[in-house]
């Protein structure tokens, strides 16, 4: 058998992160994959694919599920086992680390499912840095914007310029050891207390 | 502030992860030193691995999974002990509107009376099976599980096979009322609040309760990983100190208030205050209006509730052998022997001269009545501790014990 022809199960209730897994294996030359976003049914849909390997994210809170079914349905013709490598703990840990799992039938060779469970931990990764960053980005975006309002309301109301009111929250925060954008948004909540500012 | 020590612990979100997380909310656990991390999982498997590799010390565990983890019984298994029990009691047996009116039919009544239901959940199977219909599904939350065992117990002593007249498939807890409703389940054994759920939402029956299945029988357990107790005793000895603490303080009624609305927030159960309170008063709505007070119905501290008893380990591996989850071996019921800790809980707690038992084992069902018995200390009142069929399990016995355990 070459690599190319494992049949290969995705389950995985984040789309985005189900098809960068699904591009990787396929980058890898393999052309049976299947992606399962939703385990309603999902008896039924094993027993027509036949997977040989069953990629599944640890957040599922259907693994406790999943795993009885690998090991009792009639819909699974083999025995399906998590893949454990006991002589590489590195690798185990990585992938719960990573968030990720794979389920294997009877019989592989762990040569085969290692370079396929290798490949989900480094995509599980990436995805997660990948959303560490989008978040990162939205939350500078956010704290940009409440400063801006702040250094608004401390010019109208101290008749400051831009400069001068940045340099007062600047010292305010460095003074309480805070954020200038913690320090920004009391401020703004604050002004919203106080009622609306003269002009606004 | 640096603590002496710092335990990290998974739990789900059950209701009988309180006593392990009010001791890390209530400062219970801060007084002993500890500082305690608590990690809320989304699986028993995820459980089960994060203990394996070491990301959790402890974790709030089902009572028969750290004996499937020493057992090998599961994938990525460690070795996994119990010092310390979550609680006694606590799971009902629900099911659907539709399942309750037929066993209605057949005589059941809304008394929770486990040999009643049973009876006519038996006759309810029989006609449907003359009928031609397809067997009734039930869910329990894991195969390694009180909730699994105690249904099949409850079924086979009314006659009905458990392998062979009904499904039994897994659920996670909180989807158990809606699979329930979708009719993809017609009952279900779970722990509070998910029954409680389903009855006020108006599609199930509790039909009965663990509480009489077995009085004052086990069922979260603290699972610490083996090698972490053995070289942290003293962090696992503060920790059995606060949690001890802490289980005082949740069994206590003046403190139900407060604990229903911990156990509400969103990082625990997520799920509203009132919802919480048939666990603690044993007070529970039935379905259709009938309400119930079940004495002792889950105990977190009462009657010895947290002593690992070696008894209960050993109780839940002849479910294991049962079923066929596993054959019984010198060498696998030595590890069962060894899994549970009442030596550790012991020398843990001694300095506070609280009560403990002096045995490690008892004679489960040789209790009738709540009994006072002799232990170092203070006085202790153990009991009842019988099985609703009258059987009487003694661990001195166990071969004996398997051999008369028949599959239905």
């Amino acid at each position: 058998m070459s690599t190319g022809s494992l049949t290969i199960l995705v389950i995985d209730e984040n789309r985005i992160r189900a098809s960068i897994i699904e591009a990787g294996l396929r980058d890898a030359g393999h052309r049976q994959v299947t992606v399962i976003h939703d385990v309603a049914g999902i008896a039924r849909r094993i027993a027509e694919i036949e997977p040989d390997v069953i990629v599944i994210d640890l957040e599922n809170p259907n693994r406790d599920m999943l795993e009885n079914m690998f090991q009792l349905s009639r819909a699974v013709k083999r025995p399906i086992a998590m893949f454990v490598d006991r002589s590489d703990q590195a690798s185990i840990e990585a992938a719960v680390d990573a968030g990720v799992s794979a389920y294997v039938v009877d019989g592989l060779k762990k040569e085969r499912i290692k370079p396929i469970l290798d490949m989900a931990i480094s995509r599980f990764n990436a995805f997660s840095r990948m959303a560490r960053e989008l978040e990162e980005a939205r939350s500078e975006l956010e704290n940009r914007k409440v400063i801006d309002r702040a250094k608004g309301i401390l010019m109208k109301s101290r008749g400051l310029s831009e400069e001068a009111a940045y340099t007062l929250l600047r010292k305010t925060a460095m003074n309480q050891n805070r954020k200038i954008a913690e320090i920004a948004q009391s401020l703004v909540t604050a002004a919203g207390l106080l009622g609306p500012l003269e002009g606004e | 502030m640096s603590m002496a020590h710092e335990i990290t612990a998974g739990f789900m979100p059950l209701f009988d992860s309180a006593v392990l997380v009010v001791a890390g909310e209530m400062g219970f656990a801060t007084r002993e030193g500890i500082e305690l991390k608590l990690q809320r999982e989304t699986s028993w498997a995820n459980i089960r691995d994060r203990i394996a590799i070491g990301h959790f010390d402890v974790a709030h565990m089902l009572g028969p999974m750290p004996l499937a983890c020493s057992l090998g019984l599961t994938p990525l298994a460690s070795e996994t002990i119990v010092p310390f029990s979550l609680g006694l009691g606590g799971n009902c047996i629900t099911v659907s509107n539709a399942v309750w009116d037929g066993m209605a039919a057949q005589g059941a009544a809304p008394d929770l009376d486990p040999g009643r239901a049973g009876a006519a959940l038996g006759a309810l199977i029989r006609e449907r099976a003359r009928a031609g219909r397809e067997p009734l599904r039930f869910a329990v939350v894991h195969p390694h599980s009180g909730h699994n065992y105690e249904l099949r117990y409850w079924l086979a002593a009314c006659g009905i096979d458990p392998d062979c007249d009904i499904e039994i498939v897994i659920v996670p807890p909180p989807f158990m009322a809606d699979a329930l409703a979708a009719g993809r389940i017609d009952g279900y054994c779970v722990g509070e609040p998910w029954n409680s759920a389903a009855v006020a939402a108006g599609t199930g029956h509790i039909v009965t309760v663990k509480a009489l299945l077995w009085r004052n029988s086990p069922e979260k357990v603290i699972g610490a990983r083996k090698v972490w107790a053995e070289e942290n005793p003293e962090a696992m000895a503060a920790l059995l100190r606060a949690l001890h603490h802490s289980a005082r303080w949740c069994q206590d009624p003046a403190n139900r208030g407060e604990l229903a609305v911990l156990m509400a927030r969103p990082a625990f159960l997520g799920q509203p205050e009132a919802i919480q309170m048939p666990a603690l008063t044993g007070r529970l709505q039935l379905g259709g209006g009938v309400e119930r007070s079940v004495e002792d119905f889950f105990l977190p501290f009462d009657k010895a509730a947290n002593f690992p008893w070696k008894s209960h380990a050993l109780w839940f591996y002849t479910q294991m052998v049962r079923w066929g989850q596993l054959p019984h071996t010198p060498q696998n019921l030595a590890i069962a022997r060894d899994c549970y800790r009442p030596d550790l809980y012991r020398s843990a707690l001694k300095p506070l001269g609280v009560a403990l038992p002096g045995a490690n084992a008892k004679v489960e069902g040789a209790l009738k009545v709540a009994t006072p018995v002799g232990s170092a200390g203070a006085s202790l009142v153990l009991g009842p501790d019988g099985f609703f069929d009258g059987q009487i399990f003694d661990p001195d016995r166990i071969d004996a014990y398997i051999a008369g355990q028949k599959r239905a």
